[in-house]
């Protein structure tokens, strides 16, 4: 049965994986000279934008990338698909990897990172009414639930393993977490739910400070409806590049039948947006807003071309174009992050923000990291389907 | 809170027009706010009070001037007084008092046995303990007897004043009779000191107010004195703050930086040793009426170890003579675009889309995905 998930093997180090070491090792650097100059002189942050691109792109936009874990779950848990079972581990696996490097890159972000490991125990002084309290305590539960929901890949492999302690380990383990996987799998269904509309609940608390064209009550609906469209277009452009990369069975027959959904996603997102602005007597904006005008435009259309590709049969059958189409869904849903917590937010007259170099340099060590973490636990542990087996050579 | 009625007749010419229902109740809450309650604690004492729930406060006057008295009674926003006399039921005080003599020594008889373990003790002055505590008598008995009779009935015990918190004035070397604060002629009984020469009323009020309306207390350090009110020294909420930490010091009376307001620290100012809200709530509801308000140095009243002992014009130790590094800017810059940022951020934004451009023609190029099985 192809269908079944086996190690692609291979060498870890490649020439591309040594690139990738280099970008993760520029990136560590950095992130030790934060540790110890602090913000201020690393980053270009200031008390008008105390979050730059390591909240906006790493924990927003990473967070909403790694929702394939969460759509794909959707469609083979709630509406028992389960033809589409061979995507869930790839795409949970980006999903751990992209919440995790998110919490790390929040420990770089927060001023008194040292505190963070308390907000968990610190239930009596929680404020119950803070968006960002969710965020963080499902963002931190979640971590867990998605290793968890890993953990078979680790305990399968093991378990065939050489005798020893982490035998012995798996095979205990194994039964428990069989029978509490289904309820781990629910939780992992809930808490995306939850923080990912609530990073739209905390542009909404900006209030005044968002441009009207952004600032809607719907925003959680927003950030939940295009999360999920961004993670089948993860999943999508996930799954084109391993096969390729690791030359093993094309998914793009299954990749394209999610198409129907994902357009239907898309299409709702354009109709809410558009049906709030225009009912709240807020559509004139979208020509007068200057820059920001152009930003939603192209934010409309990023949405509104993949919704319509997708409509095609034959399109959306085409690997080449079917990629396409993933990149501009993640565009899309990365754009309309991106503008609402950076580009049309202003915290008053005389405040800019512009990554500073050491920042980006950062964002892309983590992103390296993450690429070299993926690549060594397809190479050595049971998750993609249908690979050859000494195939991942490149 | 009596109001006169607009065409009632009145047998007496009306000077005070009474406090109206919403004056009432500011007041209510800027004492609950000077005991660090919330507004709503303001409105549960305002309510307590018109209801009759008014606390019964006896007033002892041992060494000392009347001056916190009188500043209780001298507050300047018309009606103050009454309704200060209005919020507590003063059963006993020798300056308010229109009785004398042995009807007066029954007032306090009655007042004390009729709320016993209920009623707030208010002393003011010092008590004299040299010679048998001779020095300061009142119908026959010293003060240390009256404190220690009365003060033992009592619910609550506030020393009101330098005087009665710690000796104040009449404990200056010499100390001639040995004069010492209420703590140290009531050992093991909470004290609630609320020092100053004189001390803000409202921070009287505020403590009696809560104790009457929910039984409790503010909390005290270890002096007696409430944190709400003591907690910090004078020198952190100052107004001359800034000219302190910009290095401009008035150097003589009268000179350029006192005319202009600077910081009073070389001229002995005792802010920085000296825990008193003086800073924030000023008396008599004039705005900048205390002593560093109107140009001249703190000279330390609410500090046992300062007031009338430290020389006026010699100057104390700073903990902190500069603020930290880590105090926000009033400045802070505001960011800004740098080139190279920039210039990064579009060649890795375009090599990324080109990238994934160039991969997906490949893509579409590459041979239809065979079917296997």
């Amino acid at each position: 049965m192809s269908d079944r998930a086996v190690p692609v093997g291979g060498p870890i180090v490649t020439p591309a994986f040594r690139w990738l070491m280099l970008v993760f090792g520029v990136g560590v650097v950095m992130a030790g000279w934060r540790f110890i100059a602090g913000l201020g002189p690393v980053t270009a942050l200031s008390d008008g934008y105390p979050w730059g691109i390591w909240i906006a792109f790493d924990v927003v936009v990473g967070t909403a990338l790694g929702c394939g874990g969460y759509s794909m779950a959707i469609l083979v848990y709630i509406f028992n698909k389960g033809k589409y079972h061979p995507l869930v581990r790839p795409a949970v696996l980006t999903s751990a990897l992209g919440y995790s490097l998110a919490a790390v890159a929040i420990v770089i972000d927060v001023g008194r990172y040292w505190n963070i490991w308390k907000l968990p125990f610190a239930w009596r002084w929680w404020n119950l009414s803070s968006a960002l309290l969710e965020v963080a305590l499902c963002v931190m539960a979640y971590v867990i639930v998605l290793w968890l929901e890993m953990s078979p890949v680790f305990l399968e492999k093991w378990k065939d393993g050489p005798p020893g302690l982490l035998r012995n380990l798996a095979r205990s383990v194994s039964p428990i977490l069989d029978r509490a996987l289904l309820w781990i799998i629910a939780l992992g269904l809930l808490l995306p739910t939850m923080h990912q509309s609530s990073l739209g609940s905390v542009m909404l608390l900006a209030h005044n400070k968002l441009h009207p064209l952004w600032h809607t009550p719907l925003l959680p609906l927003l950030f939940l409806v295009s999360c999920i469209a961004m993670g089948y277009g993860v999943v999508v452009l996930e799954s084109t590049l391993s096969s390729r990369a690791f030359k093993r069975k094309d998914e793009t027959p299954m990749l394209a039948s999610l198409g129907g959904v994902t357009s239907g996603l898309l299409f709702a997102y354009v109709i809410i947006r558009l049906v709030d602005l225009a009912g709240r007597g807020r559509l004139g904006l979208v020509f007068t807003s200057g820059w920001l005008s152009f930003w939603f435009l192209v934010e409309l259309a990023l949405f509104l071309t993949p919704a319509v590709m997708l409509l095609n049969a034959r399109t959306r059958s085409r690997t080449g174009s079917l990629f396409r189409i993933g990149m501009l869904v993640v565009l899309a849903g990365s754009l309309y992050r991106f503008v609402t917590y950076l580009i049309a937010f202003n915290p008053g007259p005389g405040w800019s923000y512009f990554p500073a170099v050491p920042e980006m340099l950062v964002t892309f060590g983590i992103v390296a990291f993450e690429i070299m973490v993926y690549i060594i636990l397809v190479k050595r542990f049971p998750i993609l389907a249908g690979a050859r087996q000494g195939a991942g050579a490149h | 809170m009596q109001r006169s009625q607009p065409g009632a007749v009145s047998s007496t010419p009306d000077y005070s027009p009474g406090v109206d229902r919403r004056d009432f109740i500011k007041i209510c809450c800027m004492a609950a706010a000077a005991v660090g309650l919330p507004p709503a604690a303001g409105l549960k004492m305002a309510e307590a009070v018109a209801k009759g729930l008014k606390p019964s406060v006896i007033w002892l006057h041992f060494q000392e001037c009347t001056g916190c008295t009188e500043t209780l009674l001298r507050t300047s926003h018309p009606g103050v007084a009454e309704l200060i006399l209005d919020l507590i039921s003063l059963d006993y005080s020798e300056t308010l008092l229109a009785a004398a003599g042995k009807q007066a020594e029954e007032a306090l008889h009655a007042a004390m046995h009729a709320h016993e373990g209920k009623f707030v003790c208010v002393v003011e002055g010092a008590i004299p303990l040299k010679d048998g505590g001779i020095y300061c008598q009142i119908g026959g008995r010293t003060a240390k007897a009256i404190m220690e009779e009365v003060g033992g009935k009592a619910g609550a015990i506030i020393a009101i004043g330098s005087c009665a918190s710690w000796g104040g004035i009449p404990s200056a070397d010499p100390n001639p009779t040995g004069a010492v604060g209420a703590p140290a002629v009531l050992p093991g009984k909470t004290v609630v000191t609320i020092p100053g020469c004189p001390a803000n009323p409202y921070n009287l009020l505020g403590t009696v107010l809560q104790y009457a309306t929910f039984g409790t207390l503010p909390a005290l350090d270890s002096k007696g004195r409430p944190l709400t009110s003591y907690a910090r020294v004078i020198h952190e909420d100052c107004p001359r703050r800034p000219h302190f930490d910009a290095g401009r010091f008035v150097r003589q009376f009268g000179d350029e930086g006192h005319r202009l307001g600077w910081c009073l620290y070389q001229m002995g100012c005792k802010g920085p040793a000296t825990h008193a809200n003086c800073s924030l709530q000023h008396f008599g509801e004039v705005p900048g009426a205390w002593p560093i308000g109107i140009g001249h140095p703190c000279f330390g009243c609410t500090e046992q170890t300062l007031a009338f002992r430290a020389p006026l014009h010699a100057t104390v130790g700073i903990d902190r003579p500069t603020p930290p590094d880590t105090y926000p800017p009033i400045h802070p810059e505001r960011g800004g675009v740098s080139a190279v940022a920039t210039g990064v951020a579009g060649l890795v934004g375009g090599a990324l889309i080109g990238a994934g451009l160039m991969a997906s023609k490949k893509l579409g190029e590459g041979p239809s995905p065979q079917k296997e099985e």
